[in-house]
């Protein structure tokens, strides 16, 4: 099956991001197909490369990318919600004239059609936040 | 039939109270983060959710349970304890999830 996962959480503000990761990996190891994780409001937050968690906590952003790749899962996060919290990829950096980027690879930066398109793509939509 | 999502305590907001009130005769609850507490006995809550089962079916994450030192033993009598495998398969059985946030 097709599933479509939106994430509307930061990293360690409660559980959903770790909750949504734990789906994602459960739903993968049986076989179903992620169709795309969706990063809106706080969500946008998981897509910080910069970020620096204590070396005996886990690193989710780290984790979300390692999976990514491992699984060639499209990550997208919201471009209006990402540009109000400060979240830049390259491409938006420069088009807004701002000095740095942040975005991890794993990520692209898109619209609110990507969380559509899943919804009508995807067999079904899981969300998690707060 | 829809599977409800609550992962709010119901001690601290009324999304699981909302939930009950309005999900459909013949659907799912599924209790995960914080929704845990209210899948134990001997709260103020635990009558309200043992009526619920009359006609829903109602699941809790065990992972969640175990994060919070929750004794499944505590767990209200006729709730279905899954994992994060049954919870994919649950999502998977159900025609759609809402999230109660």
């Amino acid at each position: 099956m097709k599933f479509a996962v939106m994430i509307n959480e930061g990293p360690y503000q409660h559980q959903s991001s770790d909750s949504a990761y734990n789906f994602v990996k459960a739903a993968l190891d049986k076989g179903h197909e992620i169709f795309r994780i969706f990063f809106y409001h706080d969500g946008v937050n998981n897509a910080t490369r910069l970020t620096i968690p204590p070396q005996d906590d886990r690193n989710i952003v780290e984790r979300w990318s390692a999976l990514a790749k491992e699984h060639e899962l499209d990550l997208v996060v919201c471009v209006a919600a990402a540009q109000r919290r400060g979240l830049l990829d390259e491409n938006e950096a420069s088009r807004n004239g701002k000095d740095a980027n942040n975005i991890d690879e794993s990520f692209r930066i898109s619209g609110l059609g990507q969380l559509i398109e899943a919804g009508i793509q995807a067999d079904r939509l899981v969300v998690f936040g707060d | 039939m829809l599977l409800h999502t609550v992962n709010k305590s119901p001690f601290e907001k009324n999304a699981l109270e909302s939930c009950l009130n309005l999900s459909k005769a013949g659907s799912g609850v599924f209790l995960l983060e914080d929704g845990v507490y209210a899948a134990m006995k001997g709260t103020v809550w635990a009558d309200k959710v043992t009526t619920a089962l009359s006609d829903k079916k109602v699941y809790v994450l065990t992972p969640d349970l175990a994060a919070r030192g929750m004794n499944t033993d505590n767990v209200i009598d006729g709730i279905e304890m899954v994992d994060y495998a049954g919870f994919v398969d649950l999502v998977a059985e159900y025609s759609a999830t809402q999230a109660w946030l």
